[in-house]
């Protein structure tokens, strides 16, 4: 794994016993060793340790936070000026053709926007940054700090213990906070469907704040299998496989992120890239929808399984996208995509499983509640 | 005990009987088992024929026949209980007992000790 990135708590997570792989250029822990079930039980139990340094850190900035706002919106279909200052919002960047480019998270920060990418996605992303902002906003990408997630019902208590400001944020503030003797960046907000902290942290102070909030009773170290099975019963979508360049915001059941200024009729309507398949889709409805899947056996149902109508039909619907063995429904669960008119929940489709036909039921989605702190 | 190199082990019973699970090593990295479905009693199957899937929370894998022969019995608790794979490979979970066509195949299995080398 030479050619591989490292985070600063690379060291850290070997002592603690992870396995190592391969993610997005960088050798990740996909577990430790109590395991992906009991590392995504106990995190939605009491609290999980998550390192997300792997993602990319961005800061746009100009002469004023409705200059940046303006230029970003150029990008992303969602409303950023009328974003406070000290809150954060969920995005991501279209194309022409109204696919999706990347998710992110975004944030006013007062006199700046904070943007979080994915790991796969980073340089592209801002290369489009950096190729699609006028001239006076900057793109400066944070190499020097490190990103980390607490997440889980013991997240705020657990945080507490080094700053007890953090206990007042509520889902989706941004603050500025010091943990450890250094400046963090915080949100309470994260990818499992529990209440929690995203904290940037200076990469030299990362492992020392790993470790205080390791030290806490209710904390435990958490690898990416778990960080996909959580996100999974949580209904959100991993980039590159439940969204992609190919998938509109609408199919992919997103339009809650286009806010009414940048919908038709909005005081900033359009003006992104593929606004006008996006926007045709959201008055018509798309083709296809994603869905909550859920297969009526024990045998999970992965990335990449044909759906069809019937028993015996030859000709193909959909694919599931995402799936696998969901510990807290204590089941196997999927995403997938499916006509729309196929795509009510209750409906009864067909998997096509090591040659066999087996069928599963179209559910709501999230599989598990969402325990965010409104 | 025998071992393959596809980490199963193989147990001598009376009559020809050979009893089939996977090892420690296989189930740990493996991960968390989740399902498993096994071959039908009394179905016949040829060595290197996949006859047990088997899913963990990552991947899904198949557990291969070691032996020709004819499957007598399978652990059909496993089925209701996967996770008992992961809490005692070696005992409780076996899988299959086969009884073996040719019992000479056995000899082309390791010993404990050829296994615990392969294994490191």
């Amino acid at each position: 794994m030479s050619n591989l990135a490292r985070t600063p708590l690379y060291d850290l997570h070997l002592g603690l016993g992870a396995k190592m792989v391969p993610f997005a250029g960088y050798e990740m822990p996909v577990q430790y060793p109590a395991g992906v079930m009991k590392e995504h039980l106990h995190t939605r139990a009491k609290a999980g340790l998550f390192d997300v340094s792997h993602m990319g850190q961005v800061i746009l900035r100009s002469a004023s936070i409705e200059h940046v706002s303006l230029a970003f919106e150029t990008m992303i279909p969602v409303d950023v000026l009328g974003l406070s200052e000290g809150r954060q919002r969920y995005g991501f960047f279209t194309n022409a053709d109204g696919g999706i480019e990347d998710d992110l998270m975004f944030a006013n920060r007062g006199d700046h926007l904070f943007v979080v990418i994915n790991a796969a996605c980073k340089d592209a992303d801002i290369a489009r940054m950096k190729a699609n902002l006028p001239n006076d906003v900057t793109v400066e990408v944070i190499e020097d700090r490190s990103l980390l997630a607490l997440q889980g019902p013991s997240a705020a208590v657990a945080l507490s213990t080094l700053n007890a400001s953090v206990a007042e944020m509520k889902f989706m503030d941004v603050a500025t906070v010091e943990l450890v003797g250094c400046e963090c960046w915080i949100s309470r907000s994260g990818y499992t469907g529990e209440d929690g902290y995203e904290i940037s942290v200076p990469s030299e102070k990362a492992v020392a704040l790993a470790q205080a909030l390791l030290d806490h009773p209710d904390v435990e170290p958490i690898g990416l299998g778990a960080r996909d099975s959580l996100r999974l019963e949580a209904g959100l979508c991993l980039y590159g496989h439940d969204i992609d360049a190919a998938t509109s915001p609408v199919e992919g059941g997103l339009t809650w992120a286009i806010q009414k200024a940048r919908r038709a009729g909005g005081s900033r309507d359009g003006g992104y890239p593929g606004a006008e398949r996006i926007q045709s889709e959201m008055a018509h409805g798309a083709a296809r929808k994603r869905v909550g899947l859920r297969p009526a056996g024990r045998a999970p149902m992965r990335e990449g399984v044909p759906l069809y109508a019937s028993e015996d039909t030859s000709d193909q619907i959909g694919t599931i996208t995402s799936g696998g063995f969901g510990p807290t429904v204590g089941g196997p669960v999927a995403m997938g995509y499916l006509p729309s008119n196929l795509s009510t929940v209750g409906k009864t489709v067909y998997g096509e499983l090591r040659g066999k036909r087996q069928p599963l039921t179209v559910a709501a989605l999230p599989f598990t509640p969402a325990n965010f702190k409104r | 005990m025998k071992y393959t190199e596809e980490h199963e082990w193989l147990l001598a019973e009376d009559d020809g009987i050979i009893t089939v699970g996977i090892t420690e090593h296989a189930a740990t990295s493996l991960g968390d088992i989740v399902f498993v479905e096994m071959p039908e009693e009394g179905s016949t199957v040829a060595k290197g024929d996949e006859c047990v899937v088997i899913e963990s929370v990552k991947a899904a894998s198949d557990v291969i026949s070691p032996l020709d022969g004819e499957i007598v019995e399978v652990n059909s608790a496993l089925e209701d209980d996967p996770g008992k794979i992961n809490e005692d490979p070696t005992g409780d979970a076996w899988f299959f007992k086969i009884r073996a066509a040719d019992l000479s195949q056995m000899d082309d299995y390791m010993d404990e000790a050829a296994y615990k080398d392969l294994i490191g």
